[in-house]
């Protein structure tokens, strides 16, 4: 039935004949180091890029549609499948956005557990960057061996929640149970590995020659453009910028938490890597600082707000007012207040923002998710050119962008 | 009589909604209780004219005409330190108010404060572009035409962002209903056997819930298995729930019989 040639590709206002030196080269969108379906249209005078145009939208789902279409919890578990390399910290960023439009707080145990969750997510996240930034450049190895610690860090979100990459394991309120008993026995023995695996990693690459020279003075990005394009996270703090939310505009914890945010003056993609790197010790030296507070902490795991959240299970069983309640929360959905909010927390890729516009009924009227990522590959746009090809693996990689949350 | 859907908006409704239910409303604080956003309110105030200003949420929200924009954005960038844009949208109030809000979020790293300037903009309207002023608006603005429609002056390069650029409507406007228009259950059928080819290969199923009763091609018929493609409109054949257990496994041809197969096919006897 499929005609010959009937799936013609569609080259907006491209042509491949050119009359001067320059080529068009299409890269992607199934390039193994787009990260994800990342196109780019790119014209190259020689080795060196003139023009580079990022194409993005290859994994749309609509999410925001989704979730106007969607009551407040039903569409929890589909922030997972924004930035799958760390669910939760879509997770905690959503069910905070919506605990500050209800004004909920959630107990401090909760708070202890979503921030253990938090920062190993952002190891494994930082891990996956490692490997697979390693592995563009060149360095297998290091591909091998940090696959292997992430591993184990997945299994410990594993022995929590059961799922390895989306985890869903916040819930709007809480968090739906405690630590298994083995979890802080492991975590621990797991940082200590982790502490000694993070010198093999930087003994493999720090004063590798390769390594240096394939990431030094490229993808040098200014302070000036950093605020231009919006771009946060690490890519901003290896400017020279030190903006990191969990310290500038706490939430949660972390105002209680003692840590370092790592800065470079280098701006290029070396000084990236390097606070990358020192992130996961900070995120380490956070983890170790939990433990003691979840041992004080108060058993209680969800908010009790019956208007909003449902009640706990015991309680469910023997009131009948609390039973109706729940049937009308998961039928219904809650109902938050009228108003909007943008609420922004840290993920491991930079400002990850939910903007939720109530009109009081139990669908948002307007939910806008901000993506660090999105303006991250806009600025493929202004950063590429000047670069050889070669450097455009690196420059993505060490961007650390994750398509979905880019197309949401 | 049946209840009256509005057309323009065909979102997800609650089903059910007390008709004395007053929703709450977040608190809305007066600029002045903050000393920062006060004054950054007053210098705006010298340059463009404010509708409306109010505390929400640790965030002052200004409301400013569409025309001042830029002007407005400018100000406070350059003299208010405002330095980043976050994150720029617009919300769809096509069926109440006939036109969008326009959303820009702005930061600022030295004082550590939020802002979002808001502004109301036509459906037959225009907004200008804050491009100039941050790099950021080319991707933003062009994600915002992509997803209301909403016509920019002077974007360097608008064009479709994430959706494709033969696409038809602007998926997120609330007279878009979830599941895709018409166009779109045409669209991948047009694009990669073409038009003619409509007839014989039908319009796309973009409801993933929906299940066909006499569709043997999808894997839509768990538990009443019919070989692939077997016409079954006339005489449907039964499928018989059978239990594994019963009579034992078979594998390869051969039964395998276990020893607790007699007492277990006993229970399932006596459940029957």
């Amino acid at each position: 039935m499929q005609q010959i040639n009937r799936l013609k590709p569609f080259f907006e206002n491209i042509t491949f004949d050119r009359d001067d030196n320059t080529m068009v080269v299409n890269f992607g969108p199934q390039h193994p180091s787009a990260h994800g379906q990342l196109r780019l249209v790119l014209e190259l005078q020689g080795e060196e890029i003139t023009k580079a145009y990022p194409d993005v939208g290859y994994l749309h789902r609509g999410m925001e549609k989704m979730g106007e279409n969607m009551i407040y919890n039903e569409f929890l578990p589909t922030t997972d499948r924004m930035d799958y390399i760390a669910a939760t910290s879509n997770n905690y960023g959503y069910a905070l956005a919506v605990e500050k439009l209800i004004g909920v707080e959630a107990p401090r145990r909760a708070e202890v557990i979503r921030t253990m969750l938090l920062e190993i997510n952002r190891i494994i996240s930082h891990l996956f960057w490692l490997a697979t930034h390693a592995l563009d450049v060149g360095a297998m190895s290091v591909f091998l061996y940090a696959f292997r610690e992430r591993e184990y860090a997945m299994d410990l979100m594993e022995d929590y929640c059961g799922a390895r990459l989306t985890h869903s394991a916040v819930r709007i309120g809480g968090v739906p149970l405690d630590l298994p008993n083995d979890f802080i026995y492991n975590m621990e023995k797991f940082m200590v590995i982790l502490t000694e695996q993070l010198e093999v990693y930087e003994g493999l690459l720090n004063k590798n020659r390769i390594w240096r020279m394939r990431l030094e003075n490229v993808g040098v990005m200014s302070p000036e453009m950093c605020a231009q394009w919006g771009v946060s996270g690490i890519a901003l703090r290896g400017s020279g910028v030190k903006w990191d939310l969990r310290r500038e505009m706490p939430y949660g914890l972390y105002p209680e938490l003692d840590f370092d945010v790592p800065t470079s003056d280098k701006c290029d993609s070396y000084g990236r890597y390097l606070c990358t790197m020192q992130e996961m010790r900070e995120s380490m030296k956070i983890l170790k600082q939990l433990v003691p507070m979840y041992k004080e902490s108060d058993t209680q795991l969800m908010a009790n707000s019956p208007e909003y959240i449902s009640c706990t299970k015991e309680e469910m069983m023997t009131q009948n007012y609390s039973l109706m309640q729940h049937f009308v929360l998961v039928t219904q959905g809650m109902r938050p207040p009228v108003g909007e909010i943008y609420v922004a927390t840290e993920s491991p890729k930079g400002e990850l923002g939910f903007y939720i516009n109530s009109d009081g009924s139990p669908y948002p009227y307007k939910l806008k998710l901000r993506a660090p990522s999105f303006w991250h590959t806009g600025l493929l746009q202004d950063l590429l050119p000047g670069h050889q090809l070669a450097d455009v693996v690196t420059i993505i990689g060490n961007l650390n962008i994750v398509f979905g949350e880019i197309d949401r | 009589m049946r209840k009256y859907s509005p057309k323009n908006d065909v979102q997800q409704k609650s089903y059910y909604t007390d008709r004395f239910y007053v929703a709450p409303t977040l608190d809305k604080a007066p600029v002045s209780n903050d000393s920062t956003f006060a004054s950054d309110c007053s210098s705006l105030a010298n340059v463009v004219e404010i509708k409306e200003s109010y505390i929400q949420a640790g965030h002052l929200v200004i409301y400013v005409d569409s025309k001042d924009n830029v002007k407005a954005i400018k100000h406070l960038k350059e003299i208010r330190a405002y330095n980043f844009m976050m994150e720029l949208s617009a919300i769809d109030y096509v069926s109440t108010q006939n036109g969008f809000e326009v959303f820009y979020e702005m930061l600022s790293v030295s004082k550590h404060k939020r802002i979002r300037v808001k502004c109301f903009v036509g459906c037959d309207d225009a907004i200008a572009s804050v491009e100039p002023l941050f790099r950021m608006a080319d991707w933003s603005e062009r994600e915002m035409y992509d997803m209301y429609g909403i016509t920019i002056k002077n974007h360097p390069y608008m064009k479709r962002i994430l959706m494709p650029d033969d696409w038809q409507g602007h998926p997120l406007l609330k007279s878009y209903p979830l599941i895709g228009d018409e166009a779109a259950q045409w669209y991948e059928v047009d694009k990669i056997f073409g038009k003619e080819a409509r007839d014989i290969v039908g319009p796309e199923l973009r409801d993933a819930a929906q299940v066909e009763r006499y569709d043997t091609q999808r894997f839509s018929r768990l538990g009443h298995e019919v070989p692939k493609g077997t016409d079954i409109t006339t005489n449907e054949p039964e499928t018989p729930i059978r239990y594994q257990e019963e009579g034992g496994v078979q594998l390869f041809g051969k039964k395998l019989v276990t020893p607790f197969d007699e007492i277990e096919t006993k229970h399932l006897e006596e459940r029957k």
